[in-house]
């Protein structure tokens, strides 16, 4: 099970102080953000794709690649990027780089984006949303795993002979998640590969999520990438927390109610009971977030939404340490409990070497295993022939 | 919401029926947008609601009826246009749209059109939840004068979302309720009134009563499987050229 944080990267007033931070406040605290989720023991650090305000990442792999020299052992992704948007030769060019620079600690999650003027900005039609995730994405499969490439759609110009470099690390390419937080046919998407599917859980009630994560279980089984159980599955999740629960809300409750995404809007009573949102102590984090598998089955990642809505960096950090000492050594001993022993863990660019491997030593040994029978097939045959 | 509407007893309508063996069951929404307690538009909103249950009765049909008052969900339905997903109250209601056979929509006119209120609750149901929904749409004003926003405002919009709407649109305005049923014909609803002049608001309920009953009857909406998961057709994951 993989712990750790994502962000969306917006420059939010604190509204306790009006102070807004600059980009390059933004942009530094973000590095230092990731180190301290490597520092307290969190696995995984994802950053999300904007071309407009508030929202500073417009260029994710620049920043990971930063971070990358800056830590160990966490590992790199993306929450999310833009498939609609980039041209697929350039996110397996880059995210192939980012992948040789930081030893493989690098995967990413596809998405379509939350702002519609973004794809007219990049010379695209939403209306496509769909048809592009689904052509770009085969494309980029394509461009990581076969070394020239003959390609003609609809969306980008066609291409020759084409090789993308630099090839995956080791010959694996990144792990991909999709992440949606509504369509069946990006359920399917990832289904139909085997890849991860991701739901950001954090806006709306999870009943919703449940239903998508339910529907990618069962194609992924119908692909015959495993069972449906054994589906990658990833959750986002947001947290708030104070020794004790009461200062927890008092803490939270004006950053809460001036929130770009839901501020002004419903109470944060009311908020927290409709979605996974949890403001209170620890063990209330805990609680709530170790009966996440009893919705969705066992699941592979949890991210935590832990910097947006104006917060300082200084409680930023403090809430990592919450979620470094205290919620996730508790989670990890609660997600282990009883996981069936045929759930994967998440991913990453060891576990896929080693699957690639232990895939060609079996057609290796299954190709010999057939030439003995042919062999006695054939001496089967000449004898009887012989008689 | 879901207060049954105290003139529809759908038991004691039921037990009037000289239908025999299973009746067709039909499911009968009712949206009432009037901000003020008691209010005109859900005074209307339960006059027609009362003549579609008698219709329905009549012809055999089981009818059950589900009335939305929206000022009960006006929080929810702000903080859904906020956050994008309904509390459960207001998802009640949205389910409950999705999957009716008919629907009465009565609105108040404010300056020129629906109430804000209405609007916005329209505006939170899926763009494909109301397709083929017969609806009998309703209003109410200060003044006849604006009787036509039924046909310029209300109307387009359920058009738009592929809603069946019903000929006959009711409009009372406050003078209506204190008009006779002069000019009426027997309570037979279709056309009663002869004439070129304006019928009389009992008339006019019963016309449009009659003309939801008919598509009600038609519809099969309510047994129809929502499955939200259903792919378009010819979707492919690897889209048209990714598998070349």
């Amino acid at each position: 099970m993989q712990f750790g944080l994502f962000s969306v990267s917006d420059v939010t007033a604190d509204p306790t102080t009006n102070h807004t931070p600059s980009e390059h406040d933004r942009i530094k605290d973000i590095v230092t953000i990731a180190q301290k989720a490597e520092e307290v023991g969190l696995d995984v650090f994802a950053i999300g794709e904007h071309h407009n305000p508030p929202f500073f990442s417009s260029s994710p792999t620049t920043t990971l690649g930063y971070i990358a020299a800056k830590t160990d052992k966490i590992l790199l992704s993306t929450s999310t990027t833009l498939i609609t948007t980039n041209d697929p030769v350039k996110i397996a060019e880059d995210y192939a780089m980012l992948q040789h620079l930081a030893d493989g600690r690098v995967d990413l999650m596809m998405g379509r984006g939350n702002t519609g003027p973004v794809y007219p900005w990049f010379g695209k039609d939403i209306r496509e949303g769909i048809p592009l995730a689904i052509e770009n994405y085969a494309l980029l499969h394509r461009l990581w795993r076969e070394d020239y490439v003959n390609w003609e759609g609809k969306f980008r110009s066609p291409l020759q002979g084409f090789q993308s470099t630099p090839r995956p690390l080791d010959g694996v390419p990144p792990f991909v998640w999709h992440g949606s937080i509504r369509s069946p046919e990006i359920a399917e998407q990832a289904a139909y590969y085997g890849d991860g599917f991701f739901a950001n859980n954090i806006f709306w009630p999870k009943e919703h999520y449940m239903q998508l994560i339910g529907y990618y279980r069962s194609r992924f089984e119908h692909y015959g990438h495993g069972t449906a159980e054994q589906a990658i599955v990833g959750l986002g999740g947001q947290a708030f927390m104070a020794k004790n629960s009461q200062d927890a809300v008092n803490q939270f409750r004006p950053y809460f109610d001036n929130a770009p995404v839901y501020g002004h809007g419903p109470s944060l009573e009311d908020f927290t009971e409709q979605t996974p949102l949890t403001v209170g102590s620890p063990q209330q984090v805990i609680d709530r977030y170790a009966s996440m598998r009893e919705y969705f089955g066992d699941y592979q990642r949890q991210l935590f939404l832990m910097d947006h809505a104006g917060l300082p960096l200084k409680t930023v950090l403090e809430q990592i340490d919450f979620l470094g000492e205290d919620v996730v050594p508790v989670l990890r001993k609660e997600f282990a409990e009883n996981r069936p022993a045929a759930v994967p863990d998440g991913p990453t660019h060891a576990s896929l070497v080693a699957a690639r491997d232990a895939a060609e030593v079996a057609a290796a040994e299954s190709m010999v295993a057939s030439a003995d029978v042919a062999s006695a097939e054939t001496v089967a045959s000449l004898s009887s022939e012989g008689k | 919401m879901a207060e049954n509407v105290s003139n529809t007893d759908v038991s004691a309508a039921a037990g009037a029926s000289n239908g025999a063996g299973a009746r067709p069951a039909r499911t009968l929404v009712v949206v009432s947008a009037g901000l003020s307690q008691p209010s005109s538009t859900r005074l209307l909103a339960d006059r027609l609601t009362t003549a579609t249950v008698d219709r329905l009765t009549e012809k055999g049909v089981q009818p059950s009826v589900e009335v939305i008052e929206l000022r009960d969900l006006a929080h929810d339905i702000t903080n859904n246009l906020i956050t994008g997903f309904a509390a459960p109250k207001l998802q009640k209601a949205l389910d409950a749209l999705a999957s009716a056979d008919g629907l009465i929509a009565v609105t108040p006119i404010f300056t020129t059109s629906f109430s804000g209120l209405f609007k916005s609750f329209i505006d939170i149901i899926e763009p494909t939840a109301l397709t083929d929904l017969p609806v009998l749409i309703a209003a109410t004003g200060g003044t006849e004068r604006h009787s036509l926003a039924l046909d310029y405002a209300v109307r387009p919009l359920f058009t738009y979302l592929h809603a069946v709407v019903a000929p006959t649109a009711v409009y009372a305005a406050s003078s209506d309720w204190g008009s006779g049923a002069t000019g009426a014909g027997p309570a037979s609803g279709h056309g009663a009134v002869a004439g070129g002049g304006a019928s009389a608001l009992p008339d006019r309920i019963a016309r449009a009563a009659g003309e939801l009953t008919s598509l009600i009857i038609a519809s099969e909406r309510s047994s129809r499987v929502i499955d939200p998961f259903a792919l378009p057709a010819g979707f492919s994951p690897v889209g048209g050229y990714g598998a070349q």
